[in-house]
């Protein structure tokens, strides 16, 4: 054993990028208490921990990066290692009264493939993303001439994990492609605040972000 | 009178006279063995740490790997050597012993005190040798249910081990789901894999090759076969390290020279240590015993005896997991973990999973690894809140 023994371990991980994000508060207040909620990209297990602590939800969370998930462990949330478009295949229908998936979507592989695990899995399923029609994203493509950057999405594209972005027409199309209905959305302007409803078109100019709930039609 | 001078010459008086407790049991608590076998007359040498609450809601069963034992946390009776898991369990670790009641017992076929191939065979009159029946990792487990029976305790807090411990940890909650409140399945796998069994096979035919082995009555002949024994050591040792580990370590270091001295000396640092570690190995452990261990870790297939599918072995169990692998673990490497991991979520179980960063191979779980000692602590901080337990003294 004197082999192993030997060389200086790795220090423990410092905790992950605070998730101080704004649609937080949002999705836990459409969580109702006491119920199961399964959290697809949990980060640093902030919402997890939010909804525990003040909604007495059986939470659990996948997320991805390996940091993150060492993170949640240790301080106690029951959180594995895994991917949105592989894992979710492994779940039971229905084990969950909500599946989560915030600001995750526009990095997956098969953003459709995943709505429909979700809706398979959990009773409901709520998710948030950044809005691709957002004017300033609109106009820096317009007359900047170049992919966007902003303070939410702030890595080239070169780097960037989001592969399949959308607007918030798009994801309502494709909600209702999958068969799903909206029980209810909000965007939020770039301080987080939701936008009264002037017409979807206002929602996709103005709103940075859009966080739905969806439930089965069936 | 011969084999208890053997017994003296090599350390193994402690498969008769342990430094441990000792439960015994009779035939009205028989031992019924997968392979058809049974016990009649057996016994489990243990260790506990801790005091158990008066609700015996603290229990922690440790369960050990192939060639442990259940000096988990004290200095080892044959070598003196610190406990193999102090680093997890003690006073202010992980596995509090302030807090909890840990267990940990030496297994069924192994030589520390529970009957093994080393121990008489009452009917006989002699050692067992190979006429103890083929044990198996659900054997083991067994023995130890009857233990806990012993110990008066109901349901365990968490039952946890490391690689062949982990198998016996993933083997409680699919026949005991019960009684195991959160389970930590750690380098390990629910099925021994084709590579497995060859490694194991390797080891098996050195001891067998000796010619001191004598069909496995060398105990009687009073001779012991050593040599075969270290060459499966040897062999099994590599496989606990990763490439990068020896690698970093030895490279291609000469030992205490200068300069090649084409011969089969142990020219190279790697051979020199090796050599360490098989000869090390046969002061302490029995080779009939060793046969015995790697046997029942190639049957173990927990699928198996649920129609193929490990989802089924584990569906509807309460049981709180955390699955850990090490990712320079080749043994029971990461893939392995996270198929448990698979099953468990399509059994509706609630688990975590953690994959610690490391280039210590499989001996990972043996060390002391911050982000590993972290993740254990933060389960079992959150199970014993779940399960009502008062938090550590500060």
């Amino acid at each position: 054993m004197s082999i192993a023994r030997e060389g200086a371990a790795p220090a423990p991980a410092p905790a992950p990028e605070t998730t101080s994000r704004v649609d937080l508060l949002l999705v836990a207040a459409m969580v109702e208490p006491n119920s199961r909620v399964l959290d697809v990209g949990c980060g640093d297990g902030a919402l997890l921990r939010l909804l525990a602590d003040e909604k007495g939800v059986d939470a659990r969370g996948i997320e991805l990066s390996q940091r993150g998930v060492n993170y949640c462990v240790a301080h106690g949330l029951s959180v594995i290692q895994g991917d949105a478009d592989t894992d979710l295949a492994e779940y039971p229908d229905d084990s969950f009264d909500y599946v989560i998936l915030s600001q995750t979507l526009q990095a997956t592989r098969r953003p459709r493939v995943v709505i429909e695990h979700m809706l398979r899995i959990g009773r409901r399923a709520i998710v948030s993303f950044p809005n691709f029609g957002h004017w300033r994203i609109r106009a820096q493509v317009a007359f900047g001439g170049h992919m966007p950057l902003t303070r939410q999405l702030p890595t080239p594209w070169y780097e960037t994990p989001n592969i399949h972005f959308c607007t918030i027409q798009d994801f309502i199309d494709l909600a209702q492609a999958v068969g799903a209905r909206i029980e209810h959305g909000v965007a939020l302007d770039q301080f987080g605040k939701p936008l009264a409803y002037r017409g979807r078109w206002i929602w996709n100019l103005l709103g940075e972000q859009g966080v739905f709930l969806l439930t089965r039609k069936s | 009178m011969t084999i208890v001078l053997t017994h003296k010459l090599t350390g193994l008086r402690e498969v008769d006279a342990p430094h441990s407790l000792v439960a015994q049991f009779g035939p009205d608590h028989a031992l019924q063995m997968d392979s058809g076998g049974r016990l009649d007359q057996w016994s489990i040498a243990y260790q506990t740490y801790g005091e158990l609450n008066a609700d015996k809601s603290n229990a922690i069963l440790v369960c050990h790997a192939l060639t442990g034992d259940q000096h988990v946390a004290n200095a080892h009776p044959v070598t003196g050597k610190p406990g193999w898991w102090s680093t997890m369990v003690g006073p202010g670790r992980p596995i509090d012993t302030n807090r909890y009641f840990v267990i940990c017992s030496n297994v069924i076929g192994g030589c520390m005190g529970t009957t093994g191939p080393a121990s008489l065979n009452p009917s006989t009159g002699r050692p067992y040798g190979l006429e103890l029946p083929i044990v198996t990792i659900r054997d083991m487990v067994r023995a130890q249910a009857k233990l806990i029976d012993k110990l008066g305790i109901d349901t365990l807090f968490c039952v946890v081990g490391g690689s062949m411990g982990g198998m016996q940890v993933l083997q409680w909650v699919a026949s005991y789901p019960e009684r195991v409140f959160s389970a930590m399945p750690i380098a390990t796998a629910a099925k021994h894999s084709s590579q497995n069994i060859a490694f194991h096979e390797v080891g098996r035919q050195a001891v067998m090759a000796d010619p001191d082995w004598r069909k496995g009555r060398y105990l009687e002949e009073g001779v012991i076969p050593t040599k075969g024994l270290a060459v499966a050591r040897m062999a099994a040792h590599i496989t606990y390290l990763s490439d990068e580990a020896l690698q970093s370590k030895f490279g291609r270091k000469l030992q205490d020279r200068d300069a090649p001295t084409f011969s089969f000396d142990a020219e190279f640092q790697i051979e020199n240590y090796l050599r360490y570690q098989g000869s090390s190995f046969v002061d302490r452990f029995d080779p009939n015993s060793y046969l015995y261990v790697t046997r029942a870790c190639d049957y173990f297939d927990l699928a198996a005896d649920y129609d193929g599918s490990l989802a089924r072995a584990f569906q509807g169990v309460k049981t709180r997991f955390c699955v850990v692998s090490f990712n320079s673990d080749w043994l029971y490497p990461t893939s392995a973990s996270r198929a448990i991991v698979h099953a468990l979520n399509a059994g509706g179980a609630s688990v975590s999973f953690v994959d610690i960063e490391t280039d210590r191979g499989h001996d990972a779980f043996l060390l002391d690894l911050p982000e590993f000692i972290a993740t254990s602590q933060g389960f079992l901080d959150s199970a014993a809140k779940a399960r009502g337990l008062p938090p550590a003294a500060p």
